[in-house]
């Protein structure tokens, strides 16, 4: 394939990626670029071609060693729910961008701790990135198969362009805000669609090698035996090989969470905190997968190859080989893809942290100052964007140079072993409260110069005079000091002394220096802030302790410098809602401050912004022991002020139960005093009539006429009747609702019930000439207390008879069983009840408006008892409205 | 002169064939309604001198219909007596604000009854 063909699909390649990343920057909100799986992916940006290409290297060379690389990460996914979610929540909290601006401002916003970190993140990911170059150079000419190098300056090399191609594009979708803690959708789903590419065209790969051209991993398996000594490629033979292993999962254990790519996608671009869970089994599973084929590769490329070709390019190597182009094509774009998105996004990562860690804090503050403020926007975004193209541009000078006859795993861990000395100010710093900024700072550089000591310095002599003699016999012939064994230790591999070493040394000396040193306020308080993340995410602004004067619109000039007027405006109309302070309030607090430090971080980094925001303020020096005592007096009160407010919660709740029991009472009270006036009056009025019908007869008891007398008489007889009736209902009334009458519980039948009641009432029934329809020959037996049930069936019949049509009188009663209960129906053909008085006709003493004009002879406790024997027996009762005309008034009882 | 035309209004046949009898003894020409309605279209008809009025009734109660009578040119002369259980003093000053001109109250004593209608005419 010629280079043109193959620089055309490249081209087309990245205008899909551009696309991706615009359309996924445009669709910001979607779930399409909002879950967990997208997050995964991205995580797997570790995967870069160092794994697509290098893991068959080792896996030829050195049989299963490739795999502690990948079990690091995998021991880590578990713990990142403790860890990587604390580092999540600092981050967003203090708008944190990058992992050197994590780390300065765990030592109280120390700028020097932050370039610091800058530095060694671009001095070990600078080659990384080479490597990536390389990868891509390499593979572009075995596909072109011009496997001469022929290149004429960096003008005439491929490389080249597609570096300066990648710059462009973390820069267009990397710089576009200033505020560099913002997440960068768009092309977070471009790695995430290359992780999956990548994975997808690993294991096509593998799948082609394993299966098609051999016949799966036992045909493998034996014919690499026959070819080989297997028993080197998959065991531990040397105690090399077991500390090989143990420093291999470390050190890609403290990579996962320190690489600057890796900070980048796993913490400043987290969309969402639970996104984290599914990623712990997912990215091991992705590696799990992206690992399943490399060994099978390995052993096809040897038993085809030997060690006539470089055995990471293995993948591309064999389908060439077998003349499948298309095959290879697919190997080289995963390859590509995993070179791009590793690429960009670790310079975007360095590209922050140079220009919000070293050349803001260190050149550009004045600048600022004087600036327009719509010039500073303009000028951060154009430091990112030269820092970018600088990364890359060292990285391929880096490559041009010194990378062409190195191994990528090689380089790959060289690279680790500088991230790795940022772990002990990182991982004990996150939970140790005394780690100080200036033993940070001294074991980072020690641990750093050991590395260059005992990895860098003999690696650059060896490729640049090609002399081992440095290595061999140590500087000026010392011993001791030879750079691969210092003090005898010449059991392990040159990255693991080196790592063993530095590191030793890095956090010996932090430690040390850390229990001895005081450290200022601010540090200790960045420090209770960041081990104690929990408790201080709860004090919000109030967690930073400061004092002094200040006054907001000195502050205020400052923010609007780099967050332009408009935002300036509704982040602090934001801040004085929250906290309830007046929009005119003239002096700042430290909820102020510490709030626009904050907002200022991600635009130009926390030492920036602590500068910047202390030029404007007079800051009084407080002891340690005073921002201790303020930071544990904050808390409790946030903690009292939480308890006071559960008790006025409580208070509240109280006060209104006692509102509506008091309102309940009042209604109680009401109901009463209404049901004696009523009772009063029920009592009277018999009495009125016995009164005078008795007075009349005394009085005139010679001329009244007998017939009369007569009359008078039995009007008080019905009437001491009614009274005697009245009072009976009463009492019952009362008994039943205080749950004082027991039911008298048994089984009968509910036709003969039925039957009982009917007799009773036929006698009035037959006067008033009403037809009773009982048609239901069905029966029941189940348990009821026999009179209650009679009586109950009484009144309804009664006021059926009331209220029923004048002249044809109709009263029909039926039954039937359903779902567990009895329903018992009687129905009239009266004129109905007005559908406002359906829920009444229950209570005492309710009387229809609409009754006929004889007062019907009802105590107006009928149904109000009733009602109260059916409620005894767990049934219920009910009156509506018949469809035609009349009322229907029925009861269900349980039938078990 | 002719007889004084009373009107007993209330809802109980024990207690209005008592007051019939007392009234008619005392050669009054008694009128019947058993609730509000009923009084209504009899008063218009009658103009009775004296209506014995009781509150609590079906339909229409005594107070509407107090506010009837008290509505109408006609019935100006017509002298109204609420006869009712409702005994708490604040019902009384309802009963005497609507208009009524006396209120009595049951269970009573039929000759008094009588003598209080007759000095109120």
């Amino acid at each position: 394939m010629s280079n043109f063909t193959l620089s055309v699909l490249i081209l087309i390649y990245l205008a899909v990626l551009f696309y991706i990343a615009f359309i996924a920057d445009r669709n910001s909100k979607s779930k399409w670029v909002n879950n967990p799986f997208v997050y995964t992916l991205s995580l797997a940006v570790y995967c870069s071609a160092w794994t697509y290409y290098g893991s068959i290297g080792v896996a030829a060379n050195s049989g299963i060693s490739f795999l502690p690389i990948y079990l690091g990460p995998v021991i880590a996914a578990p713990l990142w729910i403790v860890i990587l979610r604390k580092i999540i929540r600092i981050s967003k909290q203090h708008n944190i961008s990058s992992i050197a601006d994590f780390i300065s401002l765990r030592y109280g916003n120390d700028r020097f701790l932050g370039a610091l970190v800058a530095i060694i993140c671009v001095v070990g990911t600078v080659p990384y990135i080479s490597l990536q170059l390389k990868a891509i150079s390499d593979t572009f000419k075995i596909i072109t198969e011009s496997s001469s190098v022929s290149q004429v300056g960096a003008f005439g090399d491929s490389t080249f362009y597609i570096a300066l191609l990648l710059a462009l594009f973390a820069t267009f979708f990397g710089t576009q805000t200033t505020d560099a803690s913002a997440k960068h959708k768009g092309l977070i789903a471009t790695v995430a669609f290359e992780s999956f590419l990548k994975l997808l065209f690993f294991v096509i790969i593998g799948v082609y090698v394993t299966f098609y051209l051999f016949d799966g991993s036992v045909d493998l398996h034996q014919k690499i035996t026959s070819t080989e000594d297997i028993s080197a490629l998959v065991g531990f033979n040397h105690t090399e090989e077991v500390f090989g292993w143990l420093y291999m999962i470390s050190l890609s254990f403290m990579a996962i969470f320190l690489l600057p790519r890796m900070f980048q996608v796993s913490v400043v671009e987290n969309v969402r905190e639970k996104h984290l869970k599914q990623s712990i089994w997912l990215f091991p599973l992705y590696l799990l997968l992206f690992n399943l084929f490399v060994i099978f590769i390995a052993w096809a490329g040897k038993i085809t190859f030997g060690d006539t070709v470089n055995p990471e390019y293995y993948t591309l190597f064999l389908p060439l080989h077998h003349g499948n182009l298309l095959m290879a094509l697919i190997v080289f774009f995963g390859g590509l893809s995993a070179v791009i998105s590793m690429v960009v996004v670790s310079t975007l990562a360095l590209s922050t942290m140079v220009s919000n860690n070293i050349v803001i804090p260190y050149g550009f503050l004045d600048v600022f100052s004087k600036a327009q403020p719509e010039m500073n926007a303009v000028y951060i975004k154009r430091i990112r964007r030269i820092a970018v193209f600088s990364i890359i541009i060292l990285a391929y000078l880096f490559y041009a140079h010194f990378l062409i006859k190195l191994s990528l795993y090689s380089i790959g861990l060289i690279s680790f072993v500088i991230i790795a000395q940022l772990s002990p100010s990182f991982f004990i710093g996150l939970f140790w409260n005394r780690g100080a900024s200036k033993a940070a700072k001294i074991g980072m550089v020690l641990g750093f110069l050991i590395t260059v000591y005992t990895l860098i310095l003999p690696f650059s002599l060896q490729a640049v005079t090609g002399s081992s003699s440095f290595v061999e016999d140590g500087p000026w012939g010392l011993f001791l000091l030879k750079p691969h064994s210092l003090f005898g230790i010449d059991f392990l591999s040159p990255p693991a002394h080196a790592f063993f070493w530095s590191l030793l040394v890095n956090t010996v000396s932090y430690l040390v220096f850390s229990i001895t040193s005081k450290g200022n306020y601010r540090e200790r308080n960045y420090a209770e802030m960041f081990v104690d993340s929990k408790n201080y995410n709860s004090l919000q602004d109030n967690a930073l302790v400061w004092k002094g004067e200040a006054f907001v619109s000195d502050i205020k000039n400052v923010l609007v410098r780099f967050l332009g007027t408009e935002r300036t405006e509704r982040a602090l109309r934001l801040f004085f809602t929250k906290y309830d302070l007046p929009e005119n309030i003239q002096m700042a607090d430290a909820r102020l401050i510490n709030f626009s430090e904050k907002l200022l971080t991600g635009s130009i980094g926390n030492a920036s912004a602590k500068i910047l925001i202390s030029g404007v303020v007079k800051e009084e020096e407080i002891s340690l022991v005073e921002v201790l005592k303020i930071l544990e007096e904050s808390k409790e009160t946030i903690s009292r002020n939480k308890l006071l407010k559960d008790k006025s919660m409580q208070l509240t709740q109280l006060t209104d139960q006692l509102k509506s029991v008091n309102s309940e009472l009042i209604a109680k009270d009401h109901q009463k005093d209404e049901f004696l006036d009523t009772v009063a009056h029920e009592i009277k009025t018999p009495i009125t009539g016995i009164r005078a019908a008795t007075e009349l007869l005394l009085d005139d008891l010679e001329e009244m006429p007998s017939e009369l007398k007569n009359q008078f008489l039995r009007n008080i007889l019905s009437d001491a009747d009614r009274m005697s009736r009245l009072i009976n209902n009463l009492l019952d009334f009362e008994k039943l609702s205080k749950g004082r009458e027991e039911l008298n519980l048994a089984k009968n039948s509910l036709r003969k019930t039925i039957n009982a009641a009917l007799v009773s009432v036929s006698q009035v029934a037959q006067n008033k000439n009403i037809q009773i329809l009982d048609t239901n020959r069905s029966d029941y037996e189940f348990y009821y207390d026999e009179d209650r049930i009679i009586q109950v069936l009484t009144n309804l019949f009664s006021n059926a008879i009331k209220f029923c049509h004048p002249e044809n009188g109709i009263i029909s009663i039926d039954y039937r069983y359903d779902e567990g209960y009895i329903f018992v129906e009687v129905k009239d053909n009266g004129k109905g009840i007005p559908p406002d008085d359906l829920n009444f006709i229950f209570d005492k003493f309710y009387q229809s408006k609409n009754q006929n004009t004889i007062k019907p002879l009802g105590s107006g406790l009928g149904l109000a008892i009733s009602k109260q024997i059916i409620l005894q027996h767990k049934g219920t009762i009910w009156a509506r409205n018949a469809a035609k005309n009349g009322v229907v008034v029925g009861f269900k009882l349980p039938f078990d | 002169m002719s007889k004084r035309k009373i009107l007993i209004v209330d809802d109980e046949p024990n207690i209005v064939m008592s007051l019939e009898y007392a009234f008619k003894k005392f050669d009054f020409e008694v009128f019947i309604a058993r609730d509000g309605s009923e009084a209504m279209e009899i008063l218009m008809r009658h103009i009775p001198d004296v209506v014995l009025l009781d509150i609590m009734m079906p339909n229409v109660d005594g107070y509407q219909t107090l506010k009837f009578i008290r509505e109408k040119v006609e019935l100006s002369a017509t002298k109204v007596v609420f006869l009712t259980a409702k005994n708490k003093a604040s019902d009384i000053e309802k009963g005497l604000k609507m208009g009524a001109d006396k209120y009595l109250i049951k269970p009573f004593s039929v000759k008094k009854i009588v003598s209080e209608i007759t000095t109120l005419l």
